[in-house]
């Protein structure tokens, strides 16, 4: 099958199909994924082609999902397990944190968990509280775990089948405010290495990084500054753990300057690692700080204010002026 | 003596009495009765779920193991106070509960221990001395779970059971007919983990064996901090069989493990075992028992010594002779010298090794501070003072 245009919704979809087809050991598990599909449809139909077997409906205990998925990866199993939200996950957090993460290292190489995490996550939605998180850095800090995040259709079909591949646990964050959005997929393409960041648009001013839902905006971003004659050179990271600091340096050490983006707060958020790993890899090219723009460290706020507490097409820009202006 | 409520069948074709002996149950005391083949002065007693047929050889054996595990346990101990390894608990009091149920289960069958199933791993032929490695400090966990069907430690208590239970679902999907065993204790009861792997085992009908060893005592709080209702009725709030057993009769918890090992491997879904037993010793070393509970209470249970009580019934049976027991003890003393020297001479690791097997498929950053470290240690070596790194 050749490049066909499709939501990101429908790619994370055929990508599980393909790893259910694939690989008899893939197993789908999680909160209403079977015969509902999923709250977002992410894992419609599934179940009615693998059977209940293998697309598994499990209690509504999230712990209790990302525990027996230990389990069945320790019996050889490839679970990819679905926390329905990410303000949901915590009840797992132990057992992600405590287990998933360090089990490998505890038998000295000899047991491999590779489970895949899939996480609806980020803002935008509308949603009430705890449906609107970004929690990746609270699992960045974790060794042990890796934490990809997708930001178009393409890379939403291939990390997913590479997040599914690794024999390590990956945490996968879905932006869920960019599943409707559609974009080519070539499923017949090669993809390039899971933690490897991209540059989605080629820029010489200043280097914008983003990762999940605000590679959009960031690339938006990029239009509206050249209006203004800035070229802004966007990198979408794909990967938080780890962070692949090489192409940020590439790109820094042409552009001289760095902005971050993420919906995260930026208190102790992605950004404040690449900044200070930048830093120390670009100290003579840099000609400015780099900079964050994200979430204040407030909890997400009720649906109506969102807009202020994401990092939209405003505050992005006007974080890009203040790198311009030193 | 009649069977409780929730106790399993030993053969499930027998459910046809089961309304009956419901009846009778539910007139009886509240007072819940366990499962015992031996009284502790030695006396074998009869119970009509749980025959056991054993010859003098086998109850020679069950002994040597629960003799072999107490010094075990000992050694380890004295190593501990003497400064050769940390903190790690002690299980003296619980050999009947450990051994029982540990040769109980098959080679096929699968077991997810607490951090101290010393019994446990001793029945599954793990190498004594490797489970000294992480209280010693030199690993987290020294041996290969697959090679003994015998997983690693696990000290978050209550994590395990949902670990068993997965691994159980996955026994039944590859229809095969092994029987899974999660250990824990009366505190991690309280556990949410715990309560989860009830629910995901019961609605899975996961084949897997809850044994809970109800020592009394979660380092200072009793039981009754725990729960309202004896442990093994849990269980039928989840909807399947729970049974308490005593966890001082070897045979009761050898009888009792077998048949829920058969309960579950025959696809009836998943049960509750409750071995009631004492933790005759403090928790670790650094536990003081004198500050919460009495000395008469540690009598009443050394009256019911697992050990002792096989004792008087090999005396009675006349099932061994003196000679068992002297080279029993040359053996134990043997085996305590072995993991004495063994502790003692385990070297630590490289300092390197602490960037080993965090990733099974490699990591950029792990690699960055890997040659960093590396660099920084060079450094020593250059300058001729290589604080016990050299060669680094």
């Amino acid at each position: 099958m050749a490049a066909e245009r499709m939501a990101m919704a429908k790619a994370l979809n055929s990508s599980l199909r393909k790893a259910l087809e694939s690989d008899p050991k893939v197993l789908v598990m999680g909160e209403d994924v079977g015969k509902l599909g999923g709250v977002f449809r992410i894992t419609d139909g599934l179940q009615k082609d693998f059977g209940e077997d293998r697309v598994i409906d499990t209690p509504l205990a999230e712990s209790g999902i990302i525990g027996t998925a230990i389990g069945l990866a320790l019996r050889g199993y490839r679970p990819i397990a679905e926390i329905q939200f990410d303000g949901f996950v915590y009840p797992a957090y132990d057992q992600i944190v405590t287990q998933l993460a360090k089990m490998h290292a505890r038998s000295l190489g000899k047991v491999k968990l590779p489970v895949v995490v899939r996480i609806p996550f980020g803002g935008g939605i509308g949603a009430v509280e705890h449906h609107s998180e970004s929690p990746e850095a609270l699992f960045a800090h974790v060794a042990g775990l890796k934490i990809v995040a997708p930001g178009n259709p393409a890379d939403a079909y291939w990390m997913l089948q590479q997040a599914i591949e690794c024999d390590d646990p990956v945490i996968f964050f879905e932006p869920k405010a960019r599943y409707w959005d559609k974009g080519e997929v070539d499923t017949a393409g090669i993809p390039g290495p899971l933690h490897a960041a991209k540059v989605v648009r080629p820029g010489t001013d200043l280097t914008l990084v983003a990762y999940g839902p605000t590679v959009k905006t960031a690339l938006a971003a990029a239009v509206a500054a050249e209006e203004d004659g800035v070229s802004l050179e966007v990198i979408d990271l794909r990967s938080v753990s780890p962070i692949d600091f090489d192409t940020l340096q590439w790109s820094v050490e042409k552009t001289g300057r760095l902005v971050v983006a993420h919906e995260a707060p930026v208190f102790f958020g992605a950004g404040a690692e690449v900044a200070a790993r930048i830093t120390e890899r670009c100290f003579y090219h840099l000609q400015a700080p780099v900079l964050r723009v994200g979430g204040f460290h407030a909890p997400y706020p009720p649906a109506r204010l969102e807009e202020e507490y994401l990092p939209g097409l405003d505050r992005v820009l006007e974080c890009v002026d203040r790198a311009l202006a030193y | 003596m009649t069977v409780e409520r929730t106790a399993p069948r030993a053969k499930p074709r027998r459910a046809a009495t089961k309304k009956t002996t419901t009846a009778a149950a539910r007139k009886r005391p509240p007072r819940p009765e366990m499962v015992q083949l031996l009284t502790p002065e030695g006396e074998r007693v009869e119970h009509p779920d749980y025959a056991l047929e054993t010859t003098p050889g086998q109850l020679r054996g069950l002994y040597r193991d629960m003799v072999l595990t107490r010094r075990f346990d000992a050694e380890a101990t004295a190593l501990e106070r003497g400064g050769e390894r940390g903190r790690g608990p002690s299980l003296r009091g619980q050999e009947a509960a450990e051994i029982g149920s540990g040769r109980a289960v098959r080679d096929v069958d699968y077991v997810f221990p607490t951090s101290g199933e010393h019994g446990v791993a001793w029945c599954r032929g793990v190498e004594p001395t490797l489970l000294l490695g992480m209280f010693r400090g030199v690993n987290h966990g020294g041996w290969d779970p697959n090679s003994n069907n015998f997983h690693l430690y696990t000290i978050v208590i209550g994590s395990q059971a949902l670990h068993a239970t997965g691994y159980a679902m996955g026994v039944a999907k590859d229809g095969s007919d092994s029987a899974v065993v999660a250990y824990f204790g009366d505190g991690a009861s309280s556990q949410g983990d715990v309560a989860e792997a009830f629910t995901f085992a019961a609605v899975y009908n996961a084949p897997v064996v809850f044994f809970c060893q109800n020592n009394q005592w979660a380092i200072s709080e009793p039981t009754e901090r725990q729960s309202r209702v004896p442990l093994y009725q849990r269980a039928a709030g989840y909807g399947f069989p729970g049974v308490r057993v005593d966890g001082n009769d070897v045979l009761a918890v050898l009888a009792v493990t077998r048949a829920a090992a058969e309960h579950v491997r025959t696809g009836q879904g998943p049960m509750l075992v409750e071995a009631y037993t004492y933790r005759m010793g403090a928790h670790t070393t650094s536990d003081d028992p004198t500050r919460y509970r009495r000395d008469e209470e540690l009598e009443v249970w050394e009256a019911k010594d697992p050990i002792l009580r096989l004792r008087r019934c090999l005396e009675r049976e006349d099932a061994a002779d003196e000679a068992f027991f002297a080279d029993l003890e040359r053996e134990s003393d043997t085996m305590a010298r072995r993991v004495r020297e063994a502790i003692r001479t385990m070297p630590d690791p490289d300092g390197m090794a602490i960037f080993e097997h965090t990733y099974a498929d490699g990591h950029t950053l792990v690699d960055e501070e890997r040659a960093g470290y590396a660099a920084y240690l060079a450094g020593f070596a250059d300058h001729g003072a290589g604080h016990g790194h050299e060669g680094v």
